[in-house]
């Protein structure tokens, strides 16, 4: 017995010396390894091989199932739709060869598809983009994203979705998905839909080749073995969505590879972003994720920090369940009283911008005046502390109160928390009488309480899925998914309505048409009060040129990237 | 001693099926769905996905579901992972979680007992001052800024070690360094009171008189009582560092489970909250039995199976 106590001791002793020794030495190779990669790099600087760090895990690969900018990414990196997004954040062309022949109503397309293949050397035909999308809205998938993508809009989708709902009988084969021959694909919509050529550069109306995926089963994409790839890179590397390492390298089998310049991509996930950017400062990455904000000054004026004004705003909801809210002076007043210019600058801090309307800048251009949206809708409310007051009174007035205590609802992230902190000071300072309750919850609960209208203001945001005014119009309609504060109005309404029923094919008409509905929404009803839109930010190695940075669906595209000569 | 082995796995058997039951409900009243585009699909679709993953059945009904597929080993899916297996998630996440937690475990409690030892023999020098001065630090100190200074100036400034991932040996040394400071401060404090205490003690005194050595004293007699309560204080915690802290791991670029733990409960993955929670309940009840065995070896009078009488 005696002596097993000191063996224990001894094992103990032993243990921690191979530590120790496993410390040292792997701690001297590290170094001199270092050195030598250090002094390899300046021989061949344009070596076409990057390093980047990501901030999530890959949810999945699958087309049907991908519902995130994450997936997006990726799938869009080893995949390719009938357009793809160009460097430019065009549309064009990509598994369809040329444009689709459209008819009179312009609701049938009928796509010419190219010579492409697969990365087994199957050709890319008609039927992989019927099995994909069939296999995306049916039911039995419980695809989140299929059914957004296409009810409405690819006929047949929503009847699909509503008959299973209530468990009638339903034929997949009613999708107006049809494939011709082999290299022929007919398309059919609800209706006109201005913006089709994005809907069909989407990750979820990508193709899947019926005989990999029904071979594979349950396996379908779970790691980079079960999967098939068509476009400009394949995975070489990656173990599934609990992989935080994986590596993409060119297509030899991609249509366009001649486009296609990097070798190789190494990803890892890393999700700290101080721990993000010293990797970056040790020379270990080229290139971070988003910043978290409070990085972002510290690089103010380096070339390294690459901008991205994102096109997603964020604004207040205000739930007109609440008596003193459906008081459009009182929300007048709220979305008058507190200085977006300030919060931007002081508290963002990291290039977003103030946001006086519900459109975000830069997202899309009027067609008649070929300006920006913000810039010919003008802003249509601003802060200004005088005015935000006088609301606020007559609204009291009409009211008969002298004072309110409204609840805030904000995320619990430590932005969100700083946010809510700051709108508090703000309206209570500037609308004598308002008491602000701030409830710091997370995106989850927040989500919940918005989808049981349990709240007074709400900080939301909303960021789109394709290039078009209506991804941000549409949002408030009475009875809107996205609407939840009981706002309406028929005018709005009407306008909406029209727009998308009527003005598909009169791009002019649609975008004044909209524009107006902004007006109401915001300058004469303040349905909401908007806050700002955001920026973010990467370091990026100065040598790495032409990543493309989308403002939908994925992220980036390294299909154009390179790494220039120093 | 089989037979109280078999007792206590019977008992830690009931303990887990107690803490997934509790679990379970706790966790549905969670507010919030777990599908992360919720407020995107229309009700229609909500419909399909709540019947397809069971969540349209009253929670009873589910717990009992849940159990069944338990018992058959089915852990279900992780829905924030485009419905991978959790037991997949668990397999290859848990591994670097348990090396990194136990070898900060083993580095720190070991300069930790060291430290306390040495301070206690040394009472009222600079070594004790010393080692009260880094418990202390080690205690008041977050281990993210720990973990971020070590970085910067042991990987960035000196590049003497990777600044990120777990690749090997060289990989661990930081986040190690960086998890061990808790366990080290605890020990070393424990330790320096138990050993001041017993040092003072009759059988100690006695032992001198007899003239025993003083290393024989400090390390045969002193030590081995004083390790008593280190032991008890540091049994669960080291269950809690195998679990995955979510703090070093993010700051390393561990593919850890810590992080994982806490952020599906953020978003409601319903079969991850249970499986992580499950294997945290699991390793922390066996490291419970582990350390009552632990007591009779280190101190014979302490008669876990019930001495003879």
């Amino acid at each position: 017995m005696k002596k097993s106590k000191f063996s224990l001791l001894f094992i103990l002793t032993l243990v921690f010396s191979l530590i120790l020794a496993a410390c040292s030495g792997g701690g001297d190779d590290e170094a001199s390894s270092d050195n030598n990669e250090g002094k390899g790099e300046s021989k061949s600087a344009a070596k076409q091989e990057l390093k980047i760090l990501d901030s999530s895990e890959i949810p999945t690969m699958d087309t049907a199932l991908a519902e995130g900018s994450t997936s997006f990414d990726y799938i869009n990196n080893v995949g390719e739709g009938l357009y793809r997004l160009d460097l430019e954040n065009k549309p064009v062309p990509a598994m369809a060869e040329g444009e689709p022949e459209i008819n009179e109503d312009k609701t049938v397309f009928t796509f010419k598809l190219r010579d492409a293949k697969w990365s087994n050397g199957d050709p890319v035909t008609a039927n992989d983009f019927v099995f994909a999308w069939r296999r995306a809205i049916d039911p039995k998938t419980a695809s989140p994203y299929g059914p957004y993508m296409m009810g409405g809009k690819i006929k047949g989708a929503q009847e699909i979705t509503d008959a299973a709902a209530a468990k009638k009988s339903y034929k997949l084969e009613s999708l107006g998905v049809v494939a011709k021959d082999d290299k022929t694909l007919e398309v059919t919509l609800d209706k006109p839909i201005p913006y089709w050529e994005d809907l069909f550069a989407f990750p979820t109306f990508y193709p899947q080749q019926e005989k990999f995926v029904t071979e594979k089963g349950k396996d379908y994409a779970s790691n980079k073995d079960n999967m098939l790839y068509n476009g400009p890179f394949v995975m070489t590397k990656w173990d599934g969505p609990t992989g935080t390492e994986w590596v993409l390298e060119k297509n030899e089998n991609y249509w366009d590879k001649d486009s296609v310049k990097l070798d190789k991509l190494t990803f890892n996930v890393v999700k700290d972003s101080n721990a993000q950017a010293t990797a970056f400062e040790a020379g270990e990455v080229d290139r971070t994720w988003k910043l978290s904000s409070d990085l972002v000054p510290q690089y103010e004026g380096d070339d390294r920090l690459v901008n991205e004004l994102e096109k997603t705003t964020f604004w207040m909801k205000m739930n007109q369940q609440n008596e003193a809210l459906k008081n459009v002076n009182i929300r007048r007043a709220i979305a008058q009283g507190f200085n977006k210019e300030d919060f931007a600058a002081s508290i963002l801090n990291n290039g977003s911008l103030p946001a006086n309307g519900q459109m975000p800048a830069e997202f899309v251009t009027d067609p008649a005046s070929g300006k920006d949206w913000r810039e010919v809708n003008g802003d249509l409310i601003k802060f200004d502390a005088e005015a935000a007051k006088a609301s606020w009174e007559k609204g009291l007035k009409e009211l008969g109160e002298t004072k309110l205590t409204l609840r805030y609802l904000g995320g619990d992230t430590e932005t969100a928390k700083k946010s809510a902190e700051y709108f508090k000071n703000q309206l209570e300072t500037n609308l004598p009488g308002l008491e602000l309750k701030v409830e710091s919850v997370p995106f989850a609960v927040r989500l919940e309480r918005d989808n049981k209208q349990d709240y007074d203001l709400q900080e939301a945001g909303w960021g789109p899925d394709y290039r078009d005014p209506m991804s941000f119009s549409d949002l408030f309609v009475t009875g809107g998914g996205s609407n939840r504060m009981d706002y309406s109005n028929k005018e709005y309404d009407a306008l909406i309505k029209k727009a998308r029923t009527e003005l598909g094919d009169k791009p002019e008409e649609y975008y004044k048409t909209l524009m107006e509905a902004e007006k109401i929404l915001i300058e004469e009803d303040v349905a909401v009060a908007p806050i700002y839109q955001r920026n973010s930010a990467t370091l990026t190695a100065t040598k790495i040129k032409d990543i493309a940075v989308y403002d939908y669906g994925p992220d980036y595209s390294y299909k154009w990237a390179y790494v220039a000569e120093e | 001693m089989a037979k109280y082995l078999v007792k206590r796995v019977f008992y830690m058997v009931i303990t887990l099926f107690i803490i997934a039951s509790m679990t379970f409900f706790l966790m549905k009243l969670i507010p919030g769905s777990p599908f992360a585009n919720a407020n995107k699909l229309g009700p229609a679709q909500l419909e399909i996905m709540n019947e397809k993953y069971g969540l349209d059945q009253p929670v009873p009904v589910q717990y009992v579901k849940y159990l069944g597929n338990l018992v058959q080993g089915d852990l279900g899916v992780a829905f924030q992972f485009g419905n991978t297996p959790v037991s997949d998630l668990l397999v290859n996440r848990l591994g670097p979680s348990l090396q990194l937690g136990l070898q900060a475990m083993i580095f720190g409690s070991i300069i930790g007992i060291l430290l306390g030892v040495i301070a206690a023999l040394r009472q009222n020098t600079w070594i004790d001052y010393g080692s009260t001065f880094l418990a202390v630090i080690g205690k008041a100190i977050p281990n993210f800024v720990f973990a971020g200074l070590l970085q910067f100036f042991f990987a960035l400034k000196l590049g003497w070690f990777p600044v990120l991932f777990w690749k090997g040996p060289e990989y661990t040394v930081l986040p190690t360094i960086a998890l061990s400071m808790f366990p080290l401060a605890i020990a070393a404090r424990f330790m320096r009171t138990e050993m001041i205490e017993i040092l003072s003690s009759d059988y100690i005194t006695l032992a001198k008189a007899k003239g025993a050595n003083f290393f024989e004293v400090a390390f045969k007699h002193a030590l081995r009582n004083a390790l008593i309560p280190v032991i008890t204080v540091l049994g669960p915690l080291t269950a809690s560092l195998m679990t995955g802290s979510l703090v070093v791991e993010e700051i390393f670029g561990i593919p850890g489970i810590g992080e994982q733990f806490v952020k599906s409960i953020a978003v409601n993955d319903y079969n991850v909250i249970m499986g992580t929670n499950l294997v945290y309940a699991a390793l922390f009840v066996v490291i419970i039995l582990i350390v009552d065995i632990l007591y009779g070896v280190i101190d014979p009078r302490i008669r876990v199976a019930g001495g003879k009488k």
